[in-house]
């Protein structure tokens, strides 16, 4: 079962080699070379290739990233779901450190790149990849004089998202709560799968080392206190913390106890799979008056309590790549023909509930159609909104303590917003 | 040294671990570790005592990169000294330096295990598993599973006692070090089911982990500690439970979900009903990669039952017209996969497949008659009322498993296809030119269709068929097949009935295709790569030990160890089309095939400066490799004089169109010689050997030679054009060999040389005068113009055409290099008369210079 990775490699847009790290000196950087052949030997478009790779007892397993991709050689019968998540983990701490994890950014930084590489993973084990407290030890800045003595506490801590000695003159804490309602439609109007998946978005700005407590209306907690609030109490089906909230606590009794990261992090999310009424529904009927006239008329309907508000509507409606001369009139907001992603773009900017707008358009195609071609990609209609001050589930944050030893108030702020994640209808 | 620490954080000024670990890992300097290791052990044993000093350094952080960095010295000699700071470290009051010195003991294990042993180090390791720092108890946990891995005696046994102690420190250390524990844990046997039971009550919180990999090594563990939990109602409820994680693996990042939905393939085969009213989420998002909807689709068919069927067949309808071929193709597979899983939904699935070859997309109509070929096979004379509407489609074939399939089909019922003759009447004309897949059907359906129907037509196609097959062709299959046929027909006709009408046997469902004992050790090993390729790891990994590269055992033979994914379905008769399960290609053809040749170890690394690695350049060695064939004798090319005693005689030659380097091999010293390897340096064609050199053992006054296989293109020295080639050759008891030798060109003219006269004329047209070079020859004579072509037809240059010019004879030849370069070759001579003017044309005449002196050392002798 032990196994890791022998090699990790920085390859450009081109699978030249930037940085590699040998971790175990049973790989050499002709590796790369191979791996990239491998890549373009299912010819086309790379991004189709399996993200793991075997050549001749070496196993590749890579992630693209801008124009870099980070690649791990390996001889062994590794964790390969470990492994690509750790380079998932290494763009996000170079971005934490670059800004931008790129060639360029790269190539500035080779040193500091070599001792990342060389804290995170030590003889192909993953070890140690939290951005933040890496900066803590680990310096970008070349002129930096100053000495440090040790590691961190938190490197090796129970806790180690968090450095002690945190100050803030104000503490405070914000809290998105973000649902994003994914959507399927098929071509015959049914809703084949509609999932919530939400997330709780939290910026700390806490001193110290705040034990933190969260209060949500989840029906097992509340029944098992044999409560019964105001509001509706809600079931979410699967939930992920964030490392910082104790699992075994939550099991006992679904308590969401954590020291928090400082600065901002995900602590949890959650996934809702009861069918929603789709919130913005879209109807199109398509017309093709003769061979060169197509008509298109769009109906938008927004399925929400008029007390809600949609912002920032986005209805992307796909149109034949060979359509031209389009001539287009809305019933709200403003439309633009993208010929560059072969779509009609509706934008409305306010979209309130229990409203219904329409779009009419009409295109110009080619009279003349090869008969042998090949059909054409049919892209389904797809939509993007946010809804302020709503959310499907009807998730509430009931409480959220924050007990520090020093005895500090701190400020939670609370926010809910909805929006669309993969919100997608087939067209027949 | 603590002075100055501060330049360790600096990159003007840089301390020597630094600089030292710069050189070692630069990807620019090759030489970098045989730098330090073998020219310069004086800078070796410095770097000893810098690590040593810094090991003592009052800096937590100088400590434990100094033991990290002593681990990645891989020479033995130097080891001996690094053990004194690792046994300090390994105590050291900070957590950090234990956990990195933790992850050195299984450094040095793989240098060198029985010092690691000898010194005490594995009981070191072992007490760290109590250590009260979580992070110092996962860094040793995955040492000394390591450890235990590359160990045949048991190292590390996890009890009760570490069992307790790993529960805990899971619930404190990083996702990474959770990884490492659950990683070990899932090899531990519960003693019984309360055991387990408790076991998995610990465990399931880590489903709540943000942590993807945390999520799937928490559920290997709990489906391993399943098999012995007897109380069905435990089972279901932890069913329950991890079906929600598994579902959210699939919002992860699609890598992620790549190895997520591998997993899950094999974790439905074992325990269906945990995804079973899930189906819906492995609907294929527009947007999500190729790969991951072609693994959705593989687990929707492994899912699909009566209840969901007809949204499935809606799904995989919706696919069918999308535009990425590889997964249309695999949609339309999946129609017939389901049709033969699911009887009562073959119908349904029947009329989605008619439906999709009306709207005549090429590549669908084929798919969907391979599969409705098995769907026939499946449920015998239940369809075949649609034969109508295939028949059809019959022009639109072009792809041989297509239309090998529809003349299976016709074949099959002919009895029921009223124009059965005519249809395989078409193909026939075309025998001749059919891939042999469709001439092996070709033959079986005429036979059946004679059977069925012996009238006239039907004998006047067989004659047909059978005498193409025999006489014309040249494949043995086909040939044997007919021939049995032939007989057959020819002494016993009801037998031959009996044989090829004979009953077939029912194909079955093939979607949980795996043997379940290979399944039980996938499941053992999910989230690893093992789960990923569906192959034990032993089929993969080949262990390199990287300290004793040189020695040839270490290369295990991979090669053997391929795995077929499926076994083999039921084989049917010699009549039977040639693919019985519809998926078996398909899945094979994407699984990584790691059934490739021991990699050619990279014997003489830096002998000649070559910084290539040899190994694994992909050619595939001969495994009968011709011998060596008696023929004149070859030069001298390491006078024994030179090598003191040793001499070499070697030549490449071209054998059935493959080049070899063909060597003799002749023992004069007084000791027996081995471990023979030859290494070639940088030359202008690349010319590399393509397998390792096999010489035995050679005693005193013996000799032995060899064919080694030779590829091109693989260390090509830049520069103009030469017949230099330079060769290493080294065994066990002497120094290396250097040696010269040259190259003619004529071993690289290849077998299809030979021009066409207008393709000759047209090729000499489009080449510029300036790629025209001649050179006279004023010591050869042409005695005879026929000897002179076989001479030179013998070493594949082709003659084109001749004519007179007054008293002179002019000659074109062609010939080929690899690449596909043409040579096209003027030869102006009188006969008898010495003197010979040669002109060539190519699109290399560069190479001309090459190509005179081969051919005036042919034509010479």
């Amino acid at each position: 079962m032990a196994g890791a990775a022998s090699a990790l490699f920085l390859l450009d847009i081109k699978g030249r080699v930037l940085v590699w790290r040998d971790y175990r000196g049973d790989v050499s950087s002709v590796q790369a070379e191979k791996f990239f052949t491998k890549l373009i030997e299912k010819e086309g478009d790379q991004g189709s290739q399996d993200p793991v790779a075997y050549d001749n007892g070496v196993t590749y397993m890579f992630v693209q990233h801008n124009n870099v991709y980070l690649m791990t050689a390996s001889r062994q019968n590794c964790n390969a779901a470990s492994l690509l998540l750790f380079l998932h983990r290494v763009v996000d701490v170079f971005k934490h450190y670059f800004e931008e994890l790129e060639e360029e950014s790269l190539r500035d930084n080779f040193v500091v790149v070599y001792e990342l590489l060389d804290e995170m993973m030590d003889f192909g084990y993953p070890q140690y990849t939290e951005a933040k407290i890496l900066s803590e030890f680990i310096k970008t800045d070349a002129y930096r004089m100053e000495v440090t003595q040790r590691p961190p506490m938190a490197v090796t801590n129970a806790v180690s998202w968090r450095s002690e000695g945190i100050r803030y003159n104000k503490n405070e804490v914000f809290l998105d709560v973000v649902e994003s309602v994914n959507i399927l439609v098929n071509s015959n109007g049914q809703i084949i799968r509609s999932d919530v998946v939400g997330a709780l978005k939290m910026r700390t700005y806490l001193s110290g080392m705040p034990e933190c407590k969260l209060g949500l209306n989840d029906r097992v907690l509340l029944e098992a206190q044999g409560r019964t609030t105001k509001g509706k109490a809600i079931d979410l089906d699967d939930i992920k913390f964030h490392q910082c909230v104790r699992l075994a606590r939550f099991e006992n009794d679904r308590t969401i106890a954590f020291v928090p990261p400082d600065g901002s992090f995900d602590l949890m999310t959650y996934r809702l799979s009861t069918q929603v009424k789709p919130l913005i529904w879209v109807e199109a009927q398509i017309e093709r008056h003769s061979r060169s006239r197509m008509e298109i008329t769009v109906k938008a309907r927004s399925q929400f309590k008029e007390r809600s508000t949609a912002t920032n509507v986005e209805i992307e409606f796909p149109v034949p790549s060979d359509a031209t001369n389009p001539n287009v009139r809305t019933s709200m907001g403003s439309a633009s023909y993208a010929p560059e992603k072969d779509a009609l773009i509706w934008k409305i900017k306010s979209f309130p509930g229990g409203k219904e707008y329409m779009l009419r358009a009409e295109f110009t195609l080619p009279s003349i159609t090869d008969e042998e071609a090949p059909p054409e990609r049919k892209a389904p209609i797809r939509v993007k909104f946010e809804i302020p001050y709503f959310t499907v589930s009807g998730i509430q944050v009931r409480y959220l303590k924050i007990i520090e030893k020093s005895g500090y108030q701190a400020l939670p702020w609370v926010r809910y917003i909805t929006m669309a994640g993969e919100y997608e209808l087939r067209l027949a | 040294m603590s002075g100055h620490d501060s330049k360790y954080f600096s990159t003007t000024k840089k301390g020597e671990i630094p600089e030292l670990k710069e050189e070692l890992n630069s990807q620019y300097k090759d030489k970098r570790k045989d730098a330090v290791k073998k020219s310069q052990p004086d800078l070796a044993i410095l770097a000893v005592n810098t690590f040593v000093k810094d090991s003592q350094d009052p800096n937590p952080l100088i400590r434990a990169l100094a033991v990290r960095t002593m681990g990645c010295i891989r020479v033995d000699k130097i080891t001996e000294y690094l053990c004194d700071p690792l046994q300090r470290c390994l105590k050291d009051d900070d957590p950090y330096v234990r956990k990195t010195a933790a992850i050195c003991v299984a450094k040095l294990y793989d240098i060198n295990a029985e010092l690691v042993e000898d010194r005490g180090f594995l009981e070191a390791l072992k007490d760290l598993i109590s250590d009260n720092n979580p992070m110092v108890v996962a860094n040793a946990v995955a040492a000394l599973a390591e450890i235990q891995e590359n160990s045949s005696s048991p190292i590390f046994e996890i009890t009760g006692n570490t069992l307790s102690k790993l529960l805990t420190a899971l619930n404190e250390c990083t996702e990474w070090g959770q990884v490492f524990i659950l990683d070990a844990l899932s090899k531990y046997k519960a003693a019984d089911a309360r055991e387990a039971e408790n076991i998995v009550e610990r465990v399931t919180p880590r489903l709540q982990h943000a942590n993807c990999a945390v999520v799937l090594s928490a559920v290997k563990m709990i489906l391993q500690q399943m098999e012995l939990i007897t109380s069905t109602d435990v089972v279901r409820n932890l069913c329950k439970k991890m079906a929600p994680p598994l579902v959210t693996l699939l919002s992860a990042e699609p890598e992620i979900q790549y190895v997520a939905l591998r997993n899950i393939n094999l974790i439905v085969q074992r325990r269906p009903t945990i995804l079973a009213h899930e189906i819906k989420v492995f609907f294929c998002k527009y947007n999500d990669p190729i790969y991951v909807k072609m693994e959705k689709l593989e687990i929707m068919i492994k899912l699909a039952s009566d209840r969901n069927i007809d949204q499935v067949l809606l799904e995989f309808k919706e696919y069918a017209t999308e535009v990425d071929v590889d997964f249309v193709r695999k949609a339309v597979r999946a129609i017939g996969r389901c049709a033969i899983k699911l009887e009562r939904a073959a119908e349904r699935c029947i009329s989605v497949l008619l439906e999709l070859i009306k709207i005549k997309v090429n590549y669908v109509v084929q798919e969907a008659i391979i599969v409705i070929k098995d769907i026939f096979r499946r449920y015998p004379n239940t369809y075949e009322s649609i034969i109508a509407t295939l028949c059809e489609s019959l022009d639109t074939l072009d792809e041989p498993e297509a239309k090998a399939s529809m003349i299976w089909i016709i074949g099959e019922y002919a009895e029921r296809i009223d124009n059965a003759d005519e249809l395989l009447e078409s193909f026939l004309e075309s025998f001749p030119e059919e891939p042999a897949q469709v001439q092996l059907q070709l033959l079986t359906a005429t036979v059946k269709l004679f059977l069925k129907k012996p009238t006239e037509g039907p004998q006047q196609m067989i004659q047909v068929v059978l005498n193409n097959a025999t006489v014309e062709t040249d494949n043995p299959d086909l040939r044997d097949r007919a021939y049995i046929y032939w007989r057959l027909l020819s002494t016993d006709p009801e037998a031959a009935k009996d044989v090829v009408l004979a009953e077939k046997p029912v194909i079955s469902d093939d979607s949980n295709q795996l043997d379940p004992s290979l399944l039980d050790e996938l499941l053992s090993n999910i989230a690893t790569l093992s789960s990923v390729y569906h192959k034990p790891p032993e089929a993969f990994v080949t262990r390199v030990k990287t300290t004793q590269k040189t020695e040839e055992e270490d290369y295990p033979d991979g090669g053997e160890t391929g795995y077929s994914e499926s076994p083999s379905h039921a084989v049917d008769s010699a009549a039977s089309p040639p693919a019985t399960s519809s998926s078996a290609p398909h899945a094979a053809a994407r699984q990584p095939v790691p059934v490739t040749p021991a990699p050619v170890p990279d014997l003489l690394g830096d002998l000649i400066g070559l910084d290539n690695d040899n190994s694994g350049n992909g050619a595939i060695v001969s495994v009968d490799q011709p011998t060596v064939p008696s023929g004149p004798p070859l030069p001298v090319v390491l006078a024994a004089s030179t090598g003191q005693g040793l001499q070499i005689s070697a030549q490449l030659v071209r054998r059935d169109g493959q080049i070899f380097y063909s060597l003799l091999f002749e023992n004069n010293s007084q000791i027996p010689l081995d471990g023979f390897m030859i290494q070639f340096n940088k030359n202008t064609f690349g010319v590399a050997a393509a397998g390792p050199l096999q010489v035995p053992q050679l005693l005193p006054g013996t000799s032995a030679s060899t064919l080694l296989p030779m590829v091109l293109f693989q260390n090509i020295a830049p520069g103009p054009p030469n017949t230099l080639l330079q060769v290493a050759v080294k065994n066990n008891q002497q120094p290396v060999w250097y040696f010269n030798d040259k190259v003619s060109l004529l071993v690289f003219f290849s077998e299809d040389g030979r021009m066409e006269r207008s393709a000759f004329l047209e090729t000499w047209k489009s080449l510029p005068d300036s790629n025209e070079v001649s050179k006279d020859f004023p010591g050869i004579v042409v005695n005879s113009v026929e000897a002179t072509l076989d001479l030179l037809a013998a070493s594949n240059m082709f003659f084109i055409a001749k004519r007179k010019h007054a008293n002179q004879d002019v000659l074109y030849l062609s010939a080929k290099i690899p690449r596909g370069i043409p040579f096209l070759i003027e030869l102006t001579a009188v006969i008898g008369i010495p003197g010979l003017k040669c002109a060539i044309k190519s699109p290399s005449p560069e190479m001309a210079p090459l190509f005179f002196e081969a051919l005036e050392n042919l034509l010479k002798s």
